[in-house]
């Protein structure tokens, strides 16, 4: 199980990167799904079945597609890189650095004697209950917030009369 | 137990199973496009392929060896890695979902228990939609990277069909998983043994049948690749075997919609079981491959009968009509569920 995790780890680090180094917009995109798939296999070797098989349905097959779909739409091909700002260039590094670091902080502080448990409890029965019992008030907030973006994207798209 | 060659043998039996399988599947894919073929020539009173092999019967072999064979043309100015990729991409979606689609109970060969059916998933049916969400990339992609007007008119619409109806295909199979209580596809079948779901679910089978055509851009659904307006659609610049790819991932997601669709609402693998043991064990895979086929028929019975729709009726049909169906469904069957726990 420990090497897989280790292959689909660094799988999903490189393509991080290739989607912020890629040039053309599509392959940007697939360097995304590519990340997300195999988070999805990560979740998959720590036990959560449906956690993994949601990630694929919602990210890489609902949203992801519809990226593809206005790339596509705007015919996007190759980017011409700006030039680069003197801030950033001095900023960047450092900023950067720091950011890391304080994950890294974090993470070692809070996580260092914890284990992933496979087998841990998360099918849609677990995540239910979880959901409405523990995070009800969150989660109808979600999905009210959720509510207004539709209505504000049906606004924003509507012709005006 | 505890033999050093029990994982051994463990992996030859699963090996043997996806061969097995993969066999099977192939072959019953290439004679579906044949069978098609006989189909709807016969309702359109003309003989169909009669000249390979008694009534035809060889045409899919020859078919496919004309398919590898030919010059594979790469038009200019493609967008090659992507152009290369897509073809795989749809073939690979095609053929991952049956890995989880089970055709029958048990048989113990040698003391061991032999499930028919490669792996067993506790969301094996989130499987299968996972896996055929992603197959659109194959078409999308293929449109795009062509570099052509055409393939990429097919590759949009196509795009946007399959995520109108794929939201309508999850909702219409959201009542049977409420009423079985698991996303287990063995644990669905189990459930229907007294009564099948399409008695308790006839409103999210309609719904299902129809979002599973549009979802496998079918005739009347087969905008993004109609002849008459787009040459052939996404596929427009592809030959020799990446066509082929194309062309069985068609011919593959058909059978994956019809077994899901004998899964979820014909009661599976379930049917009249008699005789010694061997048939006992082989009737039900018998009787799924059966309800399978009557959806395959049914299929291209459609496809020969119905006329294309229009590029916004389809839309409309999806959105307008389809959906709030399909919620509905849900609604009350949650209701129903609840009051009955209760």
């Amino acid at each position: 199980m420990l090497p897989l995790f280790y292959i689909f780890g660094a799988v999903a680090i490189l393509a991080a990167l290739s989607v912020v180094l890629q040039q053309t917009p599509v392959y940007s995109a697939l360097s995304l799904i590519v990340v997300l798939c195999s988070l999805a296999v990560v979740y998959l070797l720590l036990g959560a079945e449906f956690l993994a098989v949601i990630q694929v349905i919602v990210y890489a097959g609902a949203i992801m597609v519809l990226f593809v779909l206005v790339i596509m739409l705007l015919n996007a091909r190759r980017e011409t890189p700006a030039d680069r700002s003197r801030m950033a260039r001095w900023l960047g590094f450092p900023l950067l650095i720091a950011f890391f670091g304080q994950i890294l902080f974090a993470t070692w502080r809070h996580f260092s004697g914890l284990h992933a448990t496979p087998q841990m409890a998360a099918g849609p029965k677990s995540i239910g209950e979880l959901l409405f019992r523990n995070y009800a008030l969150p989660f109808e907030l979600t999905s009210v917030l959720i509510l207004v973006a539709i209505l504000g994207a049906v606004i924003l798209a509507k012709k005006q009369v | 137990m505890g033999t050093s060659s029990e994982p051994l043998i463990l992996t030859a039996i699963i090996l043997a199973k996806v061969a097995v399988v993969l066999l099977v599947f192939l072959t019953s894919v290439a004679y579906a496009v044949w069978l098609e073929r006989k189909v709807v020539a016969h309702i359109q009173s003309r003989w169909g392929p009669y000249l390979v092999g008694p009534h035809g019967l060889l045409q899919p072999v020859a078919d496919g060896l004309k398919f590898l064979f030919k010059e594979d043309i790469e038009p200019r100015e493609v967008d090659r890695l992507i152009y290369y990729l897509a073809p795989f991409v749809a073939f690979t979606m095609a053929f991952a979902s049956i890995a989880v689609i089970p055709f029958g109970e048990s048989i113990t060969i040698l003391g061991h228990k032999i499930n028919f059916e490669i792996t067993s998933l506790n969301v094996g049916l989130l499987f299968i939609l996972a896996v055929t969400s992603l197959g659109v990339y194959g078409i999308a992609l293929a449109g795009w990277s062509s570099n052509s007007k055409f393939p990429l008119f097919g590759g949009l619409r196509s795009s946007a069909q399959m995520i109108s109806y794929e939201l309508s295909l999850g909702l219409a199979l959201v009542g049977v998983v409420l009423i079985s209580g698991s996303l287990n596809l063995r644990e669905i079948v189990d459930q229907q043994q007294g009564l099948w779901n399409i008695v308790r679910q006839p409103l999210g089978f309609l719904l299902y049948i129809s979002a599973a055509i549009a979802e496998t851009n079918r005739t009347p659904f087969d905008l993004p690749e109609a002849e008459s307006e787009l040459v052939g659609g996404f596929h427009t610049e592809y030959s020799s075997y990446k066509f082929a790819m194309f062309f069985i991932a068609e011919y593959a997601n058909i059978f994956t919609v019809s077994c899901l669709a004998t899964l979820m609402f014909f009661g599976g693998w379930h049917g009249p079981v008699f005789g010694p043991h061997l048939l006992r064990a082989f009737l039900p895979v018998l009787w799924f491959g059966l309800k399978v086929f009557c959806f395959v028929f049914a299929y291209i019975w459609i496809r020969g009968t119905l006329p294309r729709f229009r590029y916004d009726q389809l839309m409309s049909f999806g959105w307008k009509f389809l959906l709030p169906l399909a919620l509905a469904n849900v609604l009350i069957t949650s209701f129903v569920v609840a009051w009955r726990a209760s």
